[in-house]
């Protein structure tokens, strides 16, 4: 099988196992709607401030709801001693880590698509005028978010307090993704094309994703195998 | 205790000794020095702001080398240095934060400001942070080793994007008065590189005792555990 075909499969694999229980992505998006209903109580929602934090706020919701997807990622393969199979398939810890990703990748992008709208709704933002632009920032974002992630849901899936240390891991270092993400989604949403000043951002963006992807298929095999 | 280690001990005593004489006149020094003509005493608060932030800063990449040697040679020495080296870092950059938040109290007139380069020094304190709460979450050695030395790659990578991302974003911190148009006067310079000297002295005195506890402990482990293999 080339390495290609092996991605695909376990992502597939991840995927199916995934619509069959719904167990992750019913929680984060439940959670997701959670937390945009908190952020009604923090700020005035009607008001125009809220617009214009109201990038931020998305890109906080996804980051939250992302980790509970995110957690059960490698945890969902230890039951049954799953994960010590899926090391020991005649695949490289790359591949693994790749469908993984992607997996993942498909069911934070679900959850994000299903809470734009209701955001959209329920803060009165009009979050379609640039919306070819808000995708590619939303496939970017994500991707990183995804990545690291993923990598940090391999790095804790053996040890004590992983709910509390995937996120304490994954935050932190995504600060320059979000950071980028928050802004981009910011200024799309009120209106303003990407023009030659916020375009730095989304080449962060692409070079946080580019470096980090690089470095986690590299370093991955070392954590699954050690 | 094995015999080796007998010049081990006189050579860190004696280098202690030295970081506390170099310490000792720096402040001697530095408290004798004529006040500044725009921020008066609290200006020289940048003795030490600035050596334990680039201290902290050498910390980091030693910490980097260090867990690349890990991966590749699997020598728990190196491991080792690099926990050592990234508690020591921590706390300089800690050193570095709240003098700086002293200054700011004084010259800005608040504590914290989401300037670039109190974000990004906040931010890369949090990452270190972060991989000693791993060490501590990881019980078993090899797997604490290897997680621990591919979470220091991943920060280390990731320090100079956040410097870079906000300082896109925004900056009020003062521009170095040493390089690019700074007016510091040459004995002040002499001065700081004293203290400069001082602050990586006690950060590599202070590594070294950390790296001993480590193999200390390391060696203490192997012990408990073939005693409970008898």
């Amino acid at each position: 099988m080339d390495f290609f075909r092996q991605v695909m499969v376990i992502a597939a694999k991840d995927l199916r196992a995934e619509l069959r229980t719904k167990e992750a992505i019913n929680g984060s998006l439940a959670f997701a709607l959670v937390i945009l209903l908190l952020f009604a109580f923090a700020f005035d929602p009607t008001g125009d401030t809220t617009r214009e934090i109201s990038g931020g706020l998305l890109w906080i919701v996804f980051a939250f709801a992302g980790t509970l997807i995110l957690n059960r990622s490698f945890a969902r393969e230890l039951p049954n001693d799953c994960l010590d199979a899926l090391i020991a398939a005649p695949i490289s810890g790359a591949a693994l880590f790749l469908g993984k990703a992607i997996a993942n990748y498909c069911l934070l992008l679900a959850v994000e698509l299903v809470s734009l709208p209701v955001f959209g709704i329920f803060y009165n933002v009009r979050w379609t005028q640039r919306f070819p632009e808000l995708m590619l920032v939303l496939l970017l974002g994500t991707w990183a978010l995804t990545v690291l992630g993923t990598m940090t849901s391999a790095l804790t899936v053996n040890i004590r307090l992983r709910e509390v240390m995937l996120p304490l891991l994954t935050y932190p270092i995504l600060v320059p993704a979000l950071m980028g993400a928050m802004r981009l989604t910011m200024e799309l949403i009120a209106g303003t094309p990407i023009n030659s000043e916020n375009v730095m951002w989304l080449k962060m963006l692409i070079g946080f994703d580019v470096i980090y992807t690089a470095v986690s298929l590299v370093l991955v095999e070392t954590i699954l195998v050690g | 205790m094995n015999e080796k280690s007998g010049w081990g001990d006189y050579i860190l005593y004696l280098l202690g000794a030295v970081v506390i004489i170099i310490l000792v006149r720096d402040i001697y020094v530095i408290a004798r020095l004529p006040q500044e003509a725009q921020q008066g005493a609290i200006f020289k608060i940048i003795f030490f702001h600035v050596p334990v932030a680039i201290t902290a800063m050498i910390a980091a990449a030693v910490a980097l080398v260090a867990s690349v040697l890990f991966l590749i040679t699997r020598n728990f020495r190196y491991d080792a240095l690099a926990v050592a080296v990234t508690e020591v870092g921590l706390a300089f950059l800690a050193a570095n934060l709240i003098t700086g938040s002293i200054w700011g109290r004084i010259i800005w007139g608040q504590w914290w400001a989401w300037d670039a380069r109190l974000t990004s020094a906040l931010v890369c304190w949090i990452l270190y942070a972060a991989y000693l709460m791993l060490r501590r979450a990881v019980e078993e050695p090899t797997q604490r080793a290897t997680f621990a030395a591919v979470w220091s790659i991943f920060s280390f990578i990731d320090v100079p994007i956040v410097i870079f991302s906000i300082k896109w974003w925004r900056t009020q911190h003062p521009q170095p008065v040493f390089w690019g148009g700074g007016s510091f006067p040459p004995d002040w310079k002499a001065v700081f590189l004293w203290n400069m000297l001082a602050m990586v002295l006690l950060a590599i005195v202070m590594t070294v005792v950390r790296v001993r506890q480590e193999n200390a402990q390391r060696e203490l482990d192997s012990l408990r555990r073939t005693a409970h293999a008898m």
